[in-house]
């Protein structure tokens, strides 16, 4: 016999789709199907499975080789590396639950660490411009209901959040929204004709790396003011076709994602595009919301804003809580080598820093805590193999639009194998120890 | 436990009439109790104050508005954040506080109870976990309903009965305590970019206006007998002439007599009155409506209100108003951020800077004293910032000064820039009263403990109630010297104890308690039509499953105390 | 001299790269789906390049071996696109222009065929540039 899980939580992306359905054998340690999830987030559920996995701890040796440690060993090392290191850096956090990451913030409170999550490569700019300039948003629910023009910039949901357009954008049918679809103009502002692209009601192919200007003049045109013939590629009157769609929409929706956050001009382009909210709210309603990577980055600004008051790159190394990208930040601490010990965990930087993040990496005391191998494990010291956040533990989650929801365990781990929060509060307790911290 | 007894402080206690005479207050196993044991622990409180622990009945200190200031506002850490010390995590902020400095500030000031008062239903789990996170205090949430689809429809035919069912349930699943009820239509209206300014503007689309809304969940609150009364922001927040809209929705409870079980006497309580009582026309010719506020409030015993006072600082302005902070923004072009929340509610964060060289500020400064110094009643009224929408929390102190001391009070007056407008445009040059201990400890415990329906629980020193008991360095036989001395003295408690547990000594966290999230728990007849609505909303509607909906788990209520209320005999 | 053409590089996500970390970054598919350059059918014209085989990319940065394959979400002349992973990060510029962030999206490479050269693993490729012993 087997059992369907419903309402089971995806730990992919921070779409966060809630309504995978997950058929496990009856004793609850095999997962044997996915439905409803899309082709990633199945195969996030499916090789949890896989037979080939890492379910212990291990040392890379002298010789270069992997030794099995047990998990005891591994809290040891962990703990007594932290202990040691003047400024540890203890990055990552964004593919594994709330709970966790508050276990992680105490040990980085104890060991004096600068803390860091994915938006570092991710939305971080998209931070900065919420600190210079705000951040007018919605719940996806909203966009659901009531947007009827869509406007995605730099980023390309038909890739990177495969179900975003089908449960809350395009495709649903909402409250205001009946003919789902038939409801809704879709504009695609990118320098590629991607997926998403094709789909649109209009594609502005911006000149890669031009988006600042362009959304310039999109607030040019909504004051019906002058323009040049071709602002970043874009022939004017295709510039004012756009901006009177937009200020014709009942509720208008930007989503952006690293097109413009990791393109030069970075926060900028972000604080541009905010402006461009902003001004509609004058003519109409509109929103915008960052297409957040991780299915859990969101919670841990979440989590590190309520704990330090900061939600990435931070720096506790003085005692207190200090913040200031481009210093703080983990691609400049590593670029500087100014970290001593690198802790990584819910994150994958050997494969998405640039390599000169990465080097520093290599030679120093290191700790990667993550189910899988990767590029970090594989320039690690230390291999902590954990169950699966979402599939094997549940724990509480934040969608890209700020919602929180609770993941859900649908099998058991591995025999022996350890959650996230788990092995975390091993290596607290020994670092207290260490630290002589009540 | 371990026992304490707290010997020869001057005691105000309003649930006993306490006044200030010399007694000793007992504590074992979590309570107050007549005696105790030889062995127990002695508090020299010679010399000092006593009091319970304080009520905080409105605050904004937890959930996602109130970390989106904190995101977007890494300023506010600027000076004022604190290192790990002994028991104490990290902390950082002034106006929107992370939640392990947010407990230890209140702890500090002797607070032991706080509410936080608008929990977007959608986002409880993360109210929650912040609570968790927020030591000591024990706190609750008041999930919004003003501008909920559920309650629009229910209410635009008159339902009573459904919308009981839905508060109960949503109280249920959101581990809520009280019905919020925000900018009634207005913010509904706000999804389309629009607003509902008096109680008879139409709400778009569901065609019902605020003032059925107030009227019907003020009967549903009274049919469930709920513990706390209906909790409201009405409409028209801030601006020149609001106080008529204000008095509009008062006289909507006209009438209605509070049905509970929890000693409450009110049916309405109006929240952050300062921001709502002003007359005029426009900013220049901006007065206060103080007066004819207070004097409706004074009249009408099932009305109570807290104060919403303006501390003068830099603060951050956040509230499930959603077109006020649009407005805001663009009087003072300072960063806005807003969250519209499907089928619920939205939020808006603006920035703001009391400054006492612009007139207005230092109007609704004076507006903010003189409503607690014109009521009749200190029962009824309320000292809050609105934290930290007037100013943050920890300011109480110095609000406390100027209600204790007309000399602080004119002392302010002289330093504004318009010192004149000030004085002609509002009453608060000729108010002389000065607050006693007693009326302060009806205004910030007896009285908002009662109003919050635990009234038996906490708020007092009788046996038999929770032992929250802050002790103060301030000896009322002594004739103040100075008024800043008042403000230092309820700035850092020589002793707090929360729920028998020592928490405060010194002015330093010795210990972290046991600190609880109440919510209440309201038990109604099935009703199947609700529930199948509940359904279809969620299949149709949200973003997200009703299965995955409920605050539910060891790590968001933790430590639950839940207030039982049986409604199935209506 | 070997004939070169100069592209501007952008990073990303596609949908084939998602599967492959999920399902093990240890595995050749992730190097199928991530270790390729994805460029416009003008410029494989210009450089004279037949599609499917491996090119050298350079930047100021590093340089890396990657296959080249027509462009699955074109037209884009003159843009190169390389899914995010360590391919990508061998060469992108990492300058953060004091924001934290690198510039992942932009970066001037230029491409010359090397069909005889391997395309190493993900790991692998990372371990190498870093000189991890393994064992």
């Amino acid at each position: 016999m087997t059992k369907t899980i419903t309402d089971v939580i995806c730990p992919f992306c921070g779409t966060l789709c809630d309504d995978i359905e997950v058929l496990v054998s009856d004793d609850g340690k095999q997962l044997l199907e996915v439905n409803n999830a899309c082709v990633i987030g199945s195969e996030k559920f499916l090789h949890s499975q896989a037979k080939d996995r890492v379910t212990k701890p291990r040392m890379r040796q002298e010789d270069g080789s992997w030794k099995d440690v047990s998990y005891d060993e591994a809290a040891d090392y962990t703990a007594a590396m932290l202990a040691k290191a003047k400024k540890p850096l203890m990055y990552g956090w964004s593919s594994t639950n709330c709970e966790a990451q508050s276990v992680g913030n105490e040990i980085a409170e104890i060991s004096r660490a600068c803390v860091d999550n994915t938006a570092a490569v991710c939305h971080g700019t998209t931070l900065i411009a919420v600190q210079d300039i705000g951040l007018p948003t919605c719940t996806l629910g909203e966009v659901k209901n009531r947007a009827d023009r869509v406007i995605f910039w730099g980023c390309n949901p038909a890739h990177a959040h495969p179900r975003h357009m089908s449960r809350y954008s395009i495709f649903p049918r909402g409250f205001f929204t009946g003919k789902g679809q038939m409801s809704r103009k879709m504009v695609v502002v990118d320098p590629r004709v991607t997926d998403t692209a094709k789909m649109a009601d209009a594609h502005l192919q911006v000149e890669q790396g031009k988006d600042y200007e362009l959304l310039n003049a999109l607030r040019v045109a909504f004051r019906g003011e002058w323009l040049p013939d071709v602002v970043a590629g874009i022939p004017k009157e295709k510039i004012r076709e756009a901006a009177d769609l937009m200020k014709s929409g009942r509720f208008v929706i930007i989503f952006f994602g690293m097109g413009v956050t990791q393109s030069l001009s970075k926060n900028h382009n972000i604080d541009i595009a905010i402006a461009v909210t902003k001004d509609l709210n004058e003519y109409t309603k509109c929103s915008i919301m960052p297409m957040r990577g991780h299915y859990n980055v969101t919670g841990s600004g979440e989590v590190f804003a309520w704990q330090f008051g900061f939600p990435y790159s931070i720096d506790l190394s003085r005692g207190f809580a200090r913040y200031n990208p481009g210093e703080t930040s983990s691609i400049d601490l590593l670029a500087r080598s100014e970290i001593d010990a690198m802790f990584t965990i819910g994150s994958d930087p050997g494969a998405h820093f640039p390599i000169s993040a990465v080097k520093p990496i290599a030679n120093m005391p290191s700790v990667c805590i993550d189910p899988h191998m990767t590029p970090t494990s594989g320039v690690s010291k230390l291999h902590v193999p954990v169950a699966f956040n979402g599939v094997e533990t549940g724990g509480n989650c934040y969608r890209m639009d700020n919602v929180p929801i609770d993941c859900r365990k649908v099998v058991e781990p591995p025999a022996g194998m350890l959650t996230d929060e788990q092995f975390l509060v091993m290596v607290r307790d020994r670092l207290k120890k260490l630290k002589g911290v009540a | 436990m371990s026992e304490y007894i707290i010997k020869n402080g001057h005691v105000f206690d309003p649930v006993q009439g306490i006044n200030g005479d010399k007694k000793d207050i007992a504590i074992k196993d979590g309570k107050i109790v007549d005696k105790v044991g030889s062995g127990a622990k002695v508090i020299d409180a010679s010399g000092k104050t006593v009091m319970a622990g304080a009520v905080e009945i409105h605050a904004h200190i937890a959930g996602p508005k109130v970390n989106l200031g904190r995101i977007y506002r890494p300023e506010d850490k600027l000076f004022s954040c604190t290192p790990t010390k002994g028991m104490e995590r990290m902390g950082g902020g002034a106006s929107i506080p992370t939640t392990f400095k947010t407990g230890y500030e209140y702890a500090k000031m002797g607070y032991t109870t706080a509410m936080e008062a608008a929990m977007p239903p959608m986002f409880a789990r993360h109210v929650h976990e912040e609570i968790r996170d927020t030591p000591i205090i024990d706190e609750g949430a008041f999930p919004v309903f003003g501008n909920n689809w559920f309650v629009l429809e229910y209410l635009k035919n008159h339902e009573i009965e459904n919308t009981a069912a839905y508060i109960a349930w949503l109280l249920r699943v959101t581990k809520g305590y009280a019905v919020k009820v925000v900018n009634p239509g207005g913010t509904e209206a706000w999804a389309w970019g629009l607003n509902c300014l008096s109680v008879n503007d139409p709400v778009p689309y569901f065609d019902i206006t605020p003032a059925e809304i107030v009227k019907g969940l003020l009967e549903a609150n009274e049919y469930l007998g709920l513990p706390h009364s209906m909790h409201i922001h009405p409409n028209n927040l801030g601006n020149p002439g609001c106080y008529q809209t204000t008095l509009d929705t008062l006289a909507l409870a006209e009438g209605m007599k509070a049905k509970n079980k929890f000693g409450r006497e009110s049916v309405m309580h109006l929240t952050h009155v300062q921001f709502h009582s002003y007359k005029g026309t426009n900013w220049g010719d901006f007065e206060s409506g103080a007066k004819e506020i207070t004097d409706y409030v004074n009249k009408n015993k099932n009305i109570t209100i807290d104060t919403g006072n303006v501390t003068l600082d830099e603060t951050t302005t956040m509230t499930a108003d959603g077109p006020f902070e649009h407005h805001l923004t663009g009087l003072n072009n300072l960063k806005w951020a807003n969250c519209d929340v499907e089928l619920e509610t939205a939020a808006g964060v603006v920035p703001y800077i009391y400054s006492p060289n612009i007139s207005v500020c230092a109007i609704q400064w004076a507006i903010g004293l003189e409503i607690p110094l014109m009521m009749k009643d200190p029962m009824r009224c309320y000292i809050t910032t609105d934290h930290p929408n007037a100013g943050p929390f920890t300011r109480y102190p110095r609000v406390i000064k100027w209600l204790m001391s007309k000399k602080a009070r004119d002392t302010q007056i002289n330093a504004f820039k318009h010192k004149d407008k000030v004085l002609s445009q509002t009453s608060i040059g000729s108010l002389d009263k000065e607050l006693s201990l007693y009326e302060l400890a009806q205004m910030t415990r007896a009285g908002p403990a009662k109003c919050l329906g635990l009234g038996g629980i906490c708020g007092g020193l009788k046996p038999g109630m929770d032992a929250d008991v802050a002790v103060y360095n301030f000896n009322p036989d002594k004739p103040v010297a100075n008024p800043d001395d008042i403000e230092t003295a309820f700035s850092r408690c020589a002793h707090v104890f929360k729920s028998g547990v020592e928490v405060v000594k010194n002015g330093e966290i010795v210990g972290t308690g046991n600190k609880r999230t109440l919510w209440v728990n309201v038990k109604v007849n099935d009703n199947p039509q609700v529930m199948r609505d509940i359904n279809e909303k969620f299949i149709k509607y949200y973003s997200m499953t009703q299965a995955n909906y409920e605050a539910l788990g060891h790590h968001f209520v933790p430590n639950p105390y839940a207030l039982e209320v049986d409604a199935t005999h209506v | 001299m070997t004939k070169n053409i100069t592209l501007n590089l952008i990073t990303g996500r596609t949908i084939q790269q998602g599967v492959a970390i999920e399902s093990g970054k240890e595995k050749p598919s992730y190097r199928t789906a991530a270790g390729i350059i994805e460029m416009d059918d003008a410029d494989f014209k210009r450089l004279g390049l037949w599609k499917n085989t491996n090119v050298k990319v350079t930047s100021p940065h590093g340089s890396v071996i990657v296959k080249a394959v027509e462009s699955a979400q074109g037209p884009n002349p003159g843009i190169a696109f390389i899914p995010m992973g360590p391919w990508a990060n061998a060469i992108i510029d990492p300058n953060t222009y004091s924001t934290g962030m690198p510039t992942f999206k932009g970066t001037p490479v230029t491409i010359e065929v090397a069909i005889n050269e391997p395309i190493l693993l993900g790991i692998e490729l990372v371990q190498v540039q870093c000189g991890v012993k393994v064992g």
